[in-house]
């Protein structure tokens, strides 16, 4: 077997040396009534050539978001990756090697970070990040449970145009972790602010929101900070903060994101790259990793693990969470793309992705029946159809055209969103593409 | 003399380089500065179209000033990231001994069927009926692992290994809520990885830490002891963290349940035990698999894992979504609490799951097949033990008997010596290798926790069994300057951990003139 | 001369006028390695014997310093925060933690006096 380097004298001569007559002499702790005494029924070993096959069948039955003309967004979106990035990450040294808990031996990972870290605090304009979190909804729920420590108070509110998946996952660690969250209309407009008061945490709202809108939050920064309150701002589209005013200048304390645009493909949703910052008054109750600059003892600069006594390996129940791994290697494909792209590159690839899109909704607003919601957004926004998005969406799919994301797919059950689209352009949009979302909705809707 | 005498004789031993370079630099080792202090202001490694002029529609929120990211072109890039690699140790470097990590090879085909564009290049969120191979493949994973468990049910979003204890609590937590059932405890071996008691501490729950025996093995008197009827769970590892398989689990598991409590065992020791053991049939209810460890998903430095949770039928109705579920016409994906999923405890993760890291889990499974992974399990055993009797007289064995996958020494071999665990570990990074887990678990004083998992070769251990057995004499022979001054053969001595704690510099920060003539 | 006194949690109480200082003992700094961080109660909470009164943290531990008597926190030592390393140099003076206002000071009978410490500690090795 390919894998295991070890040969049958080599197992007699390791077996003689310990002492015993076989391996399952070395299994005896198992109770025998638990000791299978063969393979389990599953299939048996096979050659790469049989693996690749069996694989690459069930891949084929998928179609391939770079095959169509495709216009899904909703939290995870479709960009280019620049062939550097996977050949990099794809360097032993950085597949193969583990947590740099030993410092002289990891430099290479402790110093990507390092950068990660800065590159994060830059981008939201905050002051600290941390080395990446599971992905941007664990984020936005680390981030309510950072704004319960740091207020001592229970009770956060999360604006009903934050990314459902976000709320959810918000939802259920109020639920076990003890605290509570509060949505008034989950789909609907109403401003979080009126539901600020002395017993709330933090408040949490997105930008731009769910349905695509670029908001200002400045002055619900305000108002939450006179009551002791701090501003979570999620972001889903990290490629947006190219364009758009980051938070950490309207007033947020803490912000929770995707990085998943940069660097990282669809991967039908994962492993993608939660982002966290905050301000420095607060870091000590962030959560996750952190790598911090320091001199060894020959006096080189060097980087090092720090701030660990938060975390799980040593507060053990009283960490400030059970988080363990960061996001690796998706992390290190953020800072490679982000660092070829560089401040011109980013501006750019941020105009080109706004340009697109506002091209794309010019097209779309003026085909029959078809009405932009949004008054701002970046790359994806929101547009009301005659019928239920759904329907539309299966029909053009049937046409090899995948339009985008109905929002009932999100909110099966409410009414005054069935007829909602969302629809994201981004630079791998092309104009073929937009004639033929255009066409096909035209026909659908004629 | 020759040059190459004169070089050998000028050479002092214990130190790194008898002179220093202009650049720092050693050899193939460069000294590399932050991609920040490297700024060609304007540069891009990317050439993009630039976008046709057009009024943007940012609601007057366009950002404004700079964000302070520096320009490079693509060779300097390259050059940068290739640079620091080479100053990482990682598995395809050699051995990586490193307890309850399990950190075996990863394959190459794994990463090769990540990037089909088929598996790679689909969104979450189009329609279903477009990514049937995916649904398929998804399936085809849980059907393995739940072979595998013996389980039932296997929730499979959970994002990483303490994302999947977290999981499991919150399933038994829902499950004994919805039977109107308030328990307050969790029991959790002393001994136990501190994932375990943060994640019962965070849903709630008060641990109460259970001890272990002479064994090494949890100590099953106190521990029954401690059930009562306020007790939600036991946290069992097994094969437990110092290597030793709970001989009377079963036995556990029976007294868990009779006191109406379940019981949720931490997988991350489930190398020793894949294809010949199944969790089930040990009376367990709960489990969760770490697929970078088991499975041989890359650590990738950190990240990203995978920590799917295999559950009993009783607490399946609370599994997190989302669900892909077998219906009328083929499989589907459930993403809302409706049937059969409205006990689903909610989700606890955006999207699906980690798609990436099941395509390469389930591409190692089918590489190794049922007897693959039979063997992989008697191989590493194999492995650890043979360290176990070769290192026995050398080190000192934390308990006596054979152990499972991986082997516990502690420091009492290092007594009166001078010489600590930690600069063990670290005379051992100039021989080459990344250290032994240390320090873990905590039953012992100054442990030294090994797991050379089954893709080591026996000329592998052989060599790192000699270095053990060469520095632990050292050490006793009182050549403690070695070990304190250890590691100088490596990109950066021992750092300043201590200044670093207490003056954070967590990011770099232009200085100020240079800031200045940015404005 | 003032009264001193000893937890075996490794924290020293010394009376000083109507307010009892408290710190943590030459034994626990040096168990515990470089001090980085310590966190301080705030002033007027009230601390119960033997429940946690403050956490000091190492590059690789983190302690609960727990109260040796019940009573409201008067004071605590700033200048920790700004150097930690205070607690390391000069454990059992500059680097105090907190001063208590004493609920009950028959408490202090029931606390080790410094042989009886001393012995203590030599049972850990």
């Amino acid at each position: 077997m390919r894998y295991l380097p070890l040969t049958a004298g080599d197992r007699a001569e390791m077996l003689a040396a310990i002492g015993v007559d076989s391996i399952d002499a070395l299994f005896d702790d198992v109770p025998e009534r638990a000791r299978l005494a063969g393979p389990v029924d599953l299939p048996r070993a096979m050659g790469e050539i049989e693996v690749e096959r069996l694989v690459s069948r069930k891949a084929a039955r998928n179609v391939v978001a770079g095959s169509v003309p495709f216009f899904i967004g909703g939290g995870v979106y479709r960009h280019h990756i620049p062939a550097a990035v996977d050949h990099l990450i794809q360097r032993g040294e950085f597949l193969t090697s583990y947590t740099p808990y030993q410092p002289e031996i990891s430099q290479g990972t402790l110093q990507y970070l390092f950068e990660f870290q800065t590159q994060v605090a830059l981008l939201t304009g905050m002051e600290v990040a941390n080395a990446s979190l599971y992905d941007g909804a664990t984020a936005c729920a680390e981030a309510v449970m950072m704004a319960n420590r740091v207020t001592g108070r229970r009770k956060a509110v999360l604006s009903g145009r934050l990314h459902p998946h976000y709320r959810e996952v918000c939802e259920t660690y109020a639920r076990f972790v003890g605290f509570e969250v509060s949505t008034k209309d989950p789909a609907g407009g109403e401003g979080p602010a009126s539901h600020v008061d002395r017993d709330t945490s933090c408040v949490v709202v997105q930008n731009p929101d769910f349905f695509g809108e670029v908001r200002d939050y400045t002055e619900l920064a305000r108002v939450c900070h006179d009551t002791g309150v701090l501003l979570v701002v999620v972001v889903t589209e990290i490629l947006s903060l190219g364009a758009v005013c980051p938070p950490g200048e309207m007033g947020a304390d803490i912000v929770a994101a995707e990085g998943q645009s940069l660097g990282n493909a669809l991967n039908f949703g994962g492993p993608h790259v939660g982002l966290f910052a905050t301000r420095d008054r607060l870091v000590r109750q962030m959560p996750g990793r952190l790598v911090g600059q320091t001199v060894d003892t020959a006096g080189r600069r060097g980087w090092v693990l720090t701030l660990s006594t938060r975390e799980q390996h040593i507060r053990r129940e009283r960490a400030t969470s059970n988080i363990c791994t960061n996001a690796g290697l998706c992390a290190l494909a953020f800072t490679i793309h982000l660092a070829l792209l560089g401040e011109a590159g980013l501006t750019r690839l941020a105009q080109l992705n706004h340009a697109t899109a506002v091209s794309l909704a010019q097209r779309l607003e003026q085909v029959p029946g078809i009405c932009l919601v949004n008054h701002a957004f970046f790359n994806e926004f929101a547009v009301r159809l005659p019928r239920p998005a759904a329907e539309i969406v299966e029909l053009l799919a049937g046409k090899g055209v995948l339009a985008g994301v109905p929002v009932s797919r999100f909110y099966p059950d409410n009414d005054a969103v069935a007829d909602l689209l969302l629809v994201a352009a981004t630079e791998m949009t092309t104009t073929e593409d937009m004639d033929r979302l255009e066409a096909g909705l035209r026909e659908v809707l004629s | 003399m020759n040059d190459w005498s004169r070089a050998l004789s000028d050479h002092e031993p214990g130190t790194s380089a008898s002179f220093e370079t202009v650049t720092g630099n050693r050899g193939l080792q460069i000294e590399e500065a932050l991609i920040f202090e490297q700024d060609s202001p304007g540069h891009c490694g990317l050439d993009l179209p630039e976008p046709v002029p057009f009024r943007d529609r940012l609601g007057g929120l366009e950002r404004q000033g700079i964000i302070g990211l520096p320009g490079l072109s693509e060779p300097q890039v390259v050059r940068h990231f290739t640079r620091l690699s080479q100053k990482n140790y990682a598995i395809d470097s050699g051995l990586y001994p490193l307890g309850s990590c399990t950190m075996k090879h990863n394959p190459r085909l794994n990463e090769k069927l990540a990037r089909l564009p088929g598996l790679a290049d689909i969104h979450p969120l189009q329609p279903v009926s477009t990514v049937p191979g995916a649904l398929q493949l998804i399936d085809t994973l849980a059907h393995w692992l739940k072979t595998l468990t013996g389980m039932p049910a296997i929730a499979l979003s959970p994002a990483a290994g303490a994302h999947g204890e977290l999981c499991g609590i919150m399933c038994i937590r829902a499950a004994l809520e919805a039977r109107g059932d308030r328990r307050i405890r969790v029991l959790v071996p002393e001994s136990a990885h501190g994932t375990n008691p943060a994640t019962a501490a965070a849903c709630g729950y008060t641990v109460d830490p259970t001890p272990a025996d002479a064994t090494g093995r949890v100590d099953r008197t106190a521990l029954e002891a401690k059930l009562g009827i306020d007790v939600a769970a036991l946290m069992l590892t097994n094969p437990n963290t110092c290597g030793l398989f709970e001989r009377e689990i079963i036995e556990i598991a029976e007294a868990v349940h009779r006191a109406g409590a379940f019981f949720y065992c931490d997988g991350a020791n489930f190398n020793a035990i894949v294809g010949r053991v199944r969790p089930a049939d040990l009376g367990i209810d709960c489990m969760h698999l770490n697929l970078h460890k088991t499975f041989s998903t890359p650590h990738g430095g950190g990240g990203p894992g995978s920590g799917p949770v295999a559950l009993t039928a009783s607490l399946a109705p609370f599994a997190p979504l989302p669900w892909i579920v077998l219906g009328p016409n083929g499989l589907e994906l459930v993403e809302h609490k409706t049937a059969p999923a409205e006990n689903s405890l909610g989700r606890l993760k955006g999207f699906h799951g980690q798609m990436g890291m099941f395509v390469r889990a389930l591409a190692y499974m089918m590489s190794h097949g049922s007897d693959g992974l039979r063997q992989v399990a008697e191989d590493a055993v194999l492995n650890a033990n043979y360290l176990r009797a070769r290192l026995a007289d050398d080190l000192s064995l934390s308990f006596s008997g054979p152990c499972m996958h991986e082997v516990l020494f502690d420091d009492r071999f290092l007594k009166d010596t001078g010489v600590t665990t930690l600069d063990f570990a670290k005379a051992l990074i100039d021989e080459g290798y990344h250290p032994m887990t240390m320090y873990f678990p905590l039953i012992v004083h100054g442990a030294l926790l090994i797991e050379p998992t089954e893709t080591e070769s026996k000329a592998s251990l052989d060599r790192f069994i000699a270095v053990v057995k060469a520095l632990a004499a050292a050490a006793r022979l009182g050549d403690t300057a070695r070990f304190r001054a250890a590691p100088v053969h490596t990109p950066r001595r021992r750092l300043d951990e201590t200044t670093a704690a207490r003056k954070p510099v967590l990011r770099w920060r232009p200085e100020p003139v240079q800031r200045q003539a940015a404005e | 001369m003032s009264l001193l006194r000893f937890t075996r949690d490794h924290e020293w109480v010394r009376l000083d006028g109507d307010l009892a200082v408290v710190g943590i003992t030459d034994y626990a700094q040096s168990q515990l390695g470089d001090v980085v961080y310590v966190e301080l109660p705030e002033i007027g909470r009230q601390v119960e014997k033997g429940k946690e009164a403050a956490v000091v943290e190492s590059v690789k531990a983190a302690s609960e310093v727990y109260a040796p008597l019940t009573g409201e926190v008067a004071e605590v030592n700033d200048a920790l925060v700004a150097d930690p390393a205070k607690v390391n140099a000069d454990p059992m003076g500059e680097g105090w933690f907190l001063k208590l206002r004493l609920a009950d000071p028959k408490e202090l009978d029931g606390l080790l006096d410094e042989a009886a410490y001393q012995s203590f500690v030599e049972e850990q090795h």
